[in-house]
């Protein structure tokens, strides 16, 4: 286990140590130390190694992720793992805004509650929050998957595109061109799936699937407000 | 665009750390705000005395005798406590907006930052860790305080463009964002007799609200409007005599983190801000909402939510 | 003896002109706004009126073919390490693949690698043929976050975070279903054919305050190698500017009104943002007051057409310019030998605009695969290397006229003003005179 402590290392030198990882390392287990809520902590990893951030972190921790997990024994400030490419970040409390946003692939999960626009214009990525979602995520969500086992806040999904949203309690409002729709065999698979890797205590059966009306695909007078 | 910081204690015991609390906190959100900085400081109450803060660019020479000088003119026993280009000037309670048109004549540099029973402001050009040096906040005790570290987006980086803007007796709002309509509620404001001393679109947020209370409203019920009335960006941090409140524009851009435990409230624009606060691993630690006017008082300590 | 009485003659109004009387039956009968390409066609104040102060007597010439005029520039040496090196200080714009073709994208690397200049991308990624044909690359990162990727933000020479546009600013991008084929729509994760909306607002950061921690982020996963511009929209350019420096910014792009993009509504194209003569003496001002002018540097695009352009850009504070749309005409685009193509779209060479349709005759402006490739990646980038040549050589040759041996050694004082409007937005006296509109300790 390899130890950096942010009250002695300079977040350039914590981040280029983790940069020089490659693929083949052996050095693959590393443990941030005092991270006080600093910003860009792990950010733009490419090797498959697992950093363990022991606390709480500022804006886009573990942003731009590939192949690495990284786990968060704390909350997360805003933009975490903002355009995540592969790779698994875990947050042990809660995140705030703008979780996962623009993510291209890989896994998110939030173990506590996510803030508002959690999964904002996400373009591929996994994300399943145990606790609830905030006002306006998956505000134009393009592809992927948000699975929310507690409640959604005001305009879900609004401007959605092809992302896919579970929630598993109330949803305070719908965005524009977002519904709800038919769960079928496949969805309940996906789900299954997600839940299991994300450690969620939550059945398939209890989510309600909500996406794209694909109303707004193609501009018409009569949805310009 | 800013860095806000607020702090309310329940717990009294905390209260001869609040200057050093609030300044340790204020000057982690250094980076947000480079241009200037302030703090409100709510402190000792005196039976049936008041407090005005004022500010100099020639301390020395606006200062000295000063005490006398408005004592003499208002016929009362006056109090001056400087510190660097601040004074605190202790008065009975009725005598302020008296005192405040004498200050005008026997020392036109001194200009008024705050009034109040327990608000003392204090507020300069420069880094956070600067302004709450020279003012050793870090020395204060206090129920609650507020502050802020300016990144000036459109009016001049000036000592009266720094934030807290004290809006009436005791009460004082900083704010991170951009507010698009203030222009016209200037002009607005104005009309209705309510004047502002900068360009500074917070000030207008603060006039706004200091109108909407001369006009009978309470303190949340003028947050309230404020929903309505103010358009744009932004997170307010309002602070009154005995209570603290917090409210987001409705779509909530502007970061903002809250935690509570048993002894306090505290609002940092990062969590950041918060890690130094004494217990802060087991606080309950979130977002307020969009649109939603949060307040705690010294008689109601747990938070009164109302959404807007 | 009444058929004998003169009669009025027919008097179209001035404010219900041709065009505006067409606009509104177009609105009436579609009930949506128009949407085109391009820039501003209304007439603005510009470069063409400000004339140059050569040397006669009291300032000495340069000779044009012997006497050396530096046209070199250096962009980023604020924080990064390996700042741009540019031999011209002219760069291409940023112009999406999606908006532009392939081989288009192609060209523009093509003639900018030629003339040793950067190019830059759009909002739609990164592709092989422009990264592969551009030896200095400038990878725009946009609020839509289309094809964002590490692996390219590292292989870019510089990031260009984009805040704002002149053609809109305020406003966000569209793309509409025409253009978006597979690939485009691959590129975006989008479904193919679909209209797409780029949101005006970065999804992760609101505000200057919140921008300078995107920037760490930024530099952060790219090692601090590469400097990090901020591309603003010309609206208020002295706060605009202000702001990015504080945020941390290498360089600010500062785009005037002028400025062209691939599709938005027509009425944010006209109406919106301030001409670049207006904007670049408030950013200098801005970065003066901060006392960063040259060490954040100034590039400065929207309308840029002649050599006389840049050396004036230059003259005002900029420390290099941006061109878009005049690329596009060097590659061909509106080019008179279409007309009869575009007259068959209902237009004519010079006024074609509706580069989202993807009908682009010179098959820059498409995806259609016929119109694409009339476009030859290779001709057109020696077209364009020419084009950025000219360019220089006019500059060169009005500089050398100053009696300056580098072109950033211009200064507003080698400027005079033609008209009284360009005059007061240029802060440039009127010439014959010593005076401006609202120069300080003067009256109007």
């Amino acid at each position: 286990m390899q130890t950096l402590d942010l009250a002695q290392t300079p977040l350039r030198e914590l981040n280029a140590a983790l940069h020089a990882q490659a693929s083949q390392t052996n050095q693959t287990a590393w443990q941030v130390l005092n991270p006080q809520g600093a910003h860009a902590i792990a950010c733009g990893l490419d090797a498959p190694i697992e950093v363990t951030v022991k606390g709480s972190t500022g804006y886009y921790c573990a942003g731009m992720n590939k192949h690495a997990t990284v786990h968060i024994e704390g909350s997360a400030g805003p933009g975490v793992a903002e355009n995540m490419m592969s790779g698994t970040v875990v947050i042990e409390g809660d995140a705030s805004q703008y979780a996962g946003a623009t993510g291209h692939g890989g896994l998110l999960v939030i173990k506590g509650n996510a803030s508002s626009r959690c999964g904002i214009s996400m373009k591929g990525i996994d994300i399943v929050v145990h606790g609830n979602v905030g006002h306006m995520s998956a505000f134009m969500a393009q592809s992927g998957t948000l699975v929310v086992c507690g409640d959604a806040g005001e305009a879900l999904g609004d401007s959605l595109y092809e992302a896919r949203l579970f929630v598993r309690g109330s949803v305070k409002s719908l965005g524009a061109d977002c519904v709800a729709k038919e769960m079928r065999p496949e969805h309940l698979t996906l789900l299954a799936n997600l839940l299991a890797r994300a450690g969620a205590d939550a059945r398939p059966e209890e989510f309600t699937r909500y996406g794209s009306a694909r109303k707004l695909y193609h501009f018409d007078i009569d949805n310009a407000y | 665009m800013c860095g806000i910081v607020g702090l309310f204690l329940k717990d009294p015991a905390l209260e001869p750390e609040l200057g050093a609390l609030l300044t340790r906190m204020l000057v982690t959100m250094s980076d947000r705000g480079p241009d200037s900085a302030g703090l409100a400081i709510y402190g000792a109450e005196a039976p049936g005395l008041a407090k005005l803060t004022v500010q100099s660019d020639t301390p020395e020479a606006t200062f000295a005798g000063l005490d006398t000088d408005l004592g003499a003119a208002l016929g009362v026993p006056v109090t001056l406590r400087a510190r660097s280009t601040h004074a605190v000037l202790n008065l009975p309670e009725g005598q302020l907006d008296t005192a405040r048109a004498a200050l005008a004549t026997l020392r036109p540099a001194a200009r008024v930052m705050g009034r109040g029973r327990t608000i003392e402001i204090y507020k300069e050009v420069g880094l956070p860790r600067d302004v709450a040096a020279r003012f050793d906040i870090a020395s204060m005790s206090g129920t609650h305080g507020i502050g802020h570290t300016r990144m000036a987006t459109e009016s001049a980086v000036t000592t009266l463009g720094a934030h807290p803007f004290n809006t009436g007796p005791d009460q004082c709002l900083v704010h991170n964002g951009s507010l698009s309509n203030h222009n016209s509620l200037r002009r607005k404001l104005r009309h209705h007799g309510i004047l502002t001393e900068t360009e500074n679109d917070t000030e207008v947020g603060a006039a706004y609200l200091t109108w909407r209370m001369q006009t009978g409203a309470t303190l949340g019920a003028a947050l309230t409007t404020a929903l309505r009335d103010l358009d744009g960006f932004f997170t307010f941090v309002v602070g009154t005599r005995d209570g603290f409140g917090v409210v987001r524009d409705p779509i909530a851009c502007k970061p903002a983190v809250m935690a509570e435990t048993d002894q306090y409230v505290a609002f940092g624009s990062e969590y950041r801000a918060l890690v130094d606060l004494p217990g802060i691993q087991t606080a309950r630690v979130w977002e307020p909402e969009p649109a939603t006017v949060y307040f705690w008082t010294r008689d109601t300590p747990s938070p009164a939510q109302k959404a807007a | 003896m009444k058929d004998d009485i003169p009669r009025t003659a027919p008097i179209k109004s001035a404010t219900f002109t041709d065009p505006v009387n067409a606009e509104i039956r177009r609105a009436a009968a579609t009930g949506i706004y128009d949407i085109r390409g391009g820039g501003a066609k209304r007439r603005v104040p510009n470069f063409d009126d400000l004339l140059v102060l050569g040397a006669s007597m009291s300032r000495y010439p340069l000779e044009g073919y012997r006497e050396r005029c530096d046209t070199s520039v250096t962009l980023g040496t604020r924080y990064a390490q390996n700042p741009i090196q540019l031999d011209i200080p002219i760069t291409i714009a940023g112009m999406s693949f999606g908006a532009l073709s392939g081989p288009a994208k192609e060209a523009l690397g093509r003639g900018a690698t030629l003339a040793g200049t950067s190019t830059t991308t759009g909002d739609g990624g990164m592709t092989e043929e422009e990264r592969g044909h551009s030896e200095k690359l400038v990878y725009q990162y946009l609020p839509s976050r289309y094809g964002m990727n590490p692996d390219d933000l590292r292989r870019a020479d510089a990031i260009e975070i984009v805040v704002g546009q002149g053609a809109k600013p305020g406003g966000g991008g569209m793309l509409l279903g025409q253009k978006i084929t597979e690939r485009v729509a691959g590129m975006r994760n989008l479904p193919a054919g679909i209209d797409q909306r780029s949101s005006c607002r970065h999804p992760d950061w609101t505000g200057p305050d919140d921008l300078e921690i995107k920037i760490l982020e930024l530099r952060e996963i790219t090692g601090w190698r590469v400097p990090i511009y901020v591309k603003v929209g010309g609206a208020r350019p002295y706060f605009d500017t202000t702001l990015a420096v504080k945020a941390g910014a290498d360089v600010v792009v500062l785009d005037g009104m002028q400025g062209g993009t691939a599709a938005t509504q027509d009425v944010f194209i006209e109406h919106v943002g301030q001409p670049l003569l207006a904007c670049i003496p408030e950013a200098v001002r801005a970065l003066q007051d901060l006392g960063v002018h040259r060490e954040v540097q100034l590039v400065v695009s929207g309308g840029i057409r002649t050599g006389a352009d840049v050396a004036k850009a230059l003259a005002l504070g900029a420390d290099a310019t941006a061109i878009g749309t005049a690329a596009l005409i060097a590659l061909g685009d509106n080019d008179p030998k279409y007309e009869a193509e575009y007259a068959a779209l209902g237009t004519t060479a010079g006024a074609y605009d509706d580069w989202h349709e993807g009908r682009d005759p010179a098959g820059i402006t498409t995806q259609d695969p016929g119109l694409a490739a009339r476009l030859d990646p290779v001709e057109g980038g020696r077209r364009l290397r020419n084009y950025l040549k000219v360019l220089t050589l006019e500059a060169q040759t009005i500089a050398r006229a100053c009696g300056k041996n580098h072109v950033l050694n211009l200064e507003p004082e080698d400027l005079c003003a033609l008209t009284l409007e360009a005059a007061a937005m240029a802060k440039i006296p009127l010439a014959g005179t010593d005076w401006y509109p609202g120069k300080p300790g003067t009256t109007y």
